[in-house]
């Protein structure tokens, strides 16, 4: 099988490091080669962060390019504009509403571009926006964004609802878990 | 079973599975999770610390294999500076247990201060330096390399990058080997080095490269893999699966395991196999140089760039002329740069030091962002400690100026090499005023104990070094400590000591907002009829505040409730939700 790569975007702090663990451990029980690469340090406060996934018979390369990436999650607005480039022709995003200012926007040294879902789907890609933050909070805690994005995500996936709890189980400390498994299931069913 | 692996996981599992003994470490990116994944084995079998600095850390590791055991330490790339002076001597001294330094570039900056290569300080010390590719390498290299430091009596060094420590691929675990300590015996011509010992030393070091030379000709590091022999590529690390990923079976690859020594016939043998050779290696041109001197034609930096990290598609496009489609936003996208967490201790300060108009020698930690938009208030940052002794240094230059001037230094770092910056301060006497930002942890790299804060790295009790009294026994006088969420305070405590006529030391002290153990108040609200527009609470660059419609509101899940915001806000319209 030709490898396939899923980018995670988002804001430092959402949990995107936790979301690629959990699809790198759904991937690897399917019987994948897989890489997950992660960003760690000081791009981590605050910043874009990036994760990549890359799944396949031989997977080689950990980092995916521009063009390159069959799916892209997004846990923010502006960060699903920013990595667009990153989707290849036909790929397909799965995209959080929730704005979060970056600084340049707090100082009033730039603005956030209005109405990024409407121009994101303009440009011919296959976009799927849900307020996953509503989701989370409605399971329990904000925290749970993450997970509740990958509920969405795994509505249209060849892996079962077993194989993702079983990975959230295994990367989700104890204390979160139930408020976790709640968010997914929401976030699944809507998508259902 | 495999199990999906960082690169740090995997070589901590290599560590275990070697049957090392000692570990001891100083934290940096890329390399810090593999002493956190060490320390999670039993600490009995194969004990772990986190140590003040990378010298001592390398000393300490030195010291275990001399003592008889396998012994390791880690470290990113500058830390190697720093663990330098004793690992070149090391060289000579070579083993008793095997010894293992890692070493990880940082190929981008991702978290970095500079791009250097490490593999020049393996040929600098003349030591042996090997480089995994992926996790699976990572964990079967560290064993090698234990297996290689004991048959050449050398400490070996292994060379990662972020992209290798901090992916995941996978790894398959094996049982530990149980090495009984092998007995010490006193040899004061290899472990003494002076003069008289270090000259025949030095004549076995050569010697052994030599014979490491021969080793790299036909071991199980360095492998052939021939396919299309159009175009030839010659790599290591993670330059391989970029070009693996790019070039499939369209080109033949010698993908080198072993980064120094280089191998003479192999890379021969290999180029006369080939059309066209490429050498790619990210940073400097350390095979491509060692293969023309070789007589080997091959195109390398001319065609490759020096700088930041390779990808298949910069190697596709390079090689093959191909370039990947794309699609575009169609607008400009405004940057988002990593900024200081809501509730950051550190924020007050620099927002104070800012309006005080201060010059501030900087340091290396978590508050470098007090560089960055809107603050701005930092200037300089070279490495660790500098903030110290390079304020000692501009006061000495320009000492009118020195009631403007202070150095930021975080507790982690202060101890790491700020303390020796201070004690010139003291002796050399320069009416500096030094702010230790006391956040009792080492952020940056993601929360790791430290020597000031009275926890060991498995999280045991542990003496904590008392900064005050530390600072008073170096000779100085005015010690004080501050909490940098009272803004006055701070203010007052910063001008009083920026106008006496001594050095000194002011401690902010405040716990990271992102610890567990830290319990934060409820978010804090904006009360919109009080709101003014005046943005003076965006002033501080909390990434929680934004203003919407010319008033300021305050983002839920990320406010920790400081009150930083509501101590800038004059017209009272910050308020905490419980009192709304």
């Amino acid at each position: 099988m030709e490898t396939k790569a899923i980018m995670i975007v988002g804001v430092g702090g959402q949990g995107t490091l936790l979301a690629s663990r959990i699809i790198g451990a759904v991937l690897l029980e399917g019987g994948y080669d897989v890489k997950v690469s992660e960003v760690h340090g000081m791009s981590q406060r605050g910043g874009s962060v990036v994760t990549y996934v890359k799944y396949g018979d031989k997977v080689y390369s950990p980092v995916i390019e521009k063009g390159e990436a069959d799916l892209i999650l997004s846990f923010e607005e502006l960060e699903a504009a920013r990595w667009l480039p990153y989707l290849k022709k036909g790929g397909r995003m799965v995209l959080n509403t929730q704005r979060i200012n970056p600084m340049p926007v707090i100082t009033g040294a730039a603005e956030y571009p209005e109405e990024i879902v409407e121009k994101l789907k303009k440009t011919g890609a296959d976009i799927t926006a849900v307020d996953a933050l509503k989701i989370a909070e409605e399971a329990g805690s904000a925290k749970a964004v993450n997970v509740a994005l990958l509920g969405v995500l795994s509505a249209n996936t060849e892996f079962g609802e077993e194989v993702w709890e079983r990975a959230i189980e295994k990367c989700v400390p104890e204390k979160a878990l139930e408020i976790n498994k709640k968010a997914f299931r929401l976030a699944r069913e809507i998508q259902k | 079973m495999s199990k999906l692996m960082l690169g740090n996981r995997a070589v901590a599992r290599g560590l275990y599975e070697a049957g090392v003994r000692v570990v001891s470490s100083y934290p940096g990116t890329p390399s810090t999770e593999i002493t956190e994944y060490a320390s999670a084995y039993d600490k009995n079998e194969m004990y772990c610390e986190w140590a003040p600095n990378e010298k001592v850390a390398c000393e300490t590791a030195i010291g275990a294999s001399i003592a008889g055991v396998r012994s390791f330490c880690a470290m990113k790339h500058v830390g190697l500076n720093v663990a330098a002076d004793p690992l070149y001597t090391a060289s000579y001294t070579g083993v008793n247990g095997g010894l293992v330094v890692a070493v990880a570039d940082d190929q981008g900056m991702h978290s970095s201060q500079n791009e250097q290569d490490s593999r020049n300080h393996a040929i600098g010390a003349k030591l042996p330096m090997i480089e995994p590719s992926d996790s699976a390498e990572c964990k079967e290299y560290t064993k090698l390399a234990y297996e290689l430091s004991e048959k050449f009596d050398t400490p070996v060094l292994l060379r990662l990058s972020t992209r290798v420590s901090h992916s995941q691929s996978r790894v398959d675990e094996e049982e530990r080997v149980n090495l009984p300590p092998k007995p010490y015996e006193k040899n004061i011509r290899k472990y003494v080095m002076m003069p008289a010992f270090a000259k025949p030393k030095h004549t076995e070091v050569e010697k052994r490269t030599l014979a490491l030379m021969e080793y790299a000709e036909n071991c199980p590091l360095n492998k052939r893999e021939m396919h299309d022999t159009k175009i030839g590529v010659i790599t290591a690390g993670i330059a391989y699966q970029y070009a693996k990923e790019a070039l499939g079976d369209k080109a033949s690859y010698l993908k080198l395991g072993m980064v120094n020594p280089l191998p003479e016939r192999l890379i021969k043998d290999f180029a006369q196999k080939v059309e066209k050779l490429y050498i790619i290696e990210e940073l400097d041109p350390v095979i491509e140089n060692h293969v023309r001197k070789l007589g080997v034609s091959c195109i390398g930096k001319e065609v490759f760039t020096l700088t930041g990290e390779y990808s298949q598609s910069y190697l596709k496009e390079k090689i093959l002329g191909e370039k990947t489609e794309s699609l575009d936003f169609g607008e400009n996208i405004p940057v988002r740069p990593p900024v200081m967490c809501a509730g950051c201790p550190h924020r007050g300060i620099f927002y104070t030091l800012k309006k005080l108009g201060c010059i501030v020698s900087g340091d290396i930690g978590c508050y470098t962002l007090g560089a960055s938009a809107p603050l701005q208030a930092m200037d300089t940052t070279v490495c660790m400690g500098a903030s110290v002794s390079g304020l000692h240094g501009m006061n000495k230059a320009a000492p009118e100026y020195e009631n403007k001037r202070v150095a930021v230094i975080g507790d982690s770092t202060f101890i790491h090499s700020g303390i020796t910056g201070l004690i010139n301060i003291a002796y050399n006497r320069s009416n500096s005023t030094v702010i230790v930002l006391d956040n009792s942890i080492t952020g940056m790299t993601g929360h790791q104990n430290n020597p000031a804060n009275g926890k060991d790295i498995y999280g045991d009790p542990a003496s904590a070094v008392n900064l005050e009294e530390l600072c008073k026994a170096v000779g100085i006088n005015r010690v004080r400590v501050i909490d940098p969420y009272c803004m006055a305070e701070a203010e007052a405590a910063i001008k009083e000591e920026l106008n006496r006529e001594e050095p000194s030391v002011i401690i902010s002290r405040r716990p990271c907002a992102l610890l567990k153990s830290v319990k934060h108040k409820p978010a804090l609200k904006v009360d919109t009829d009080k709101c003014v527009g005046c943005k003076m609470c965006l002033k501080i660059g909390c990434p929680a505040i934004s203003a919407i419609d010319g008033k300021c509101v305050i983002d839920h899940t990320q406010c920790v409730g400081c009150g930083i915001c509501e101590e800038m806000c004059k017209p009272g319209a910050i308020t905490s939700a419980d009192r709304c």
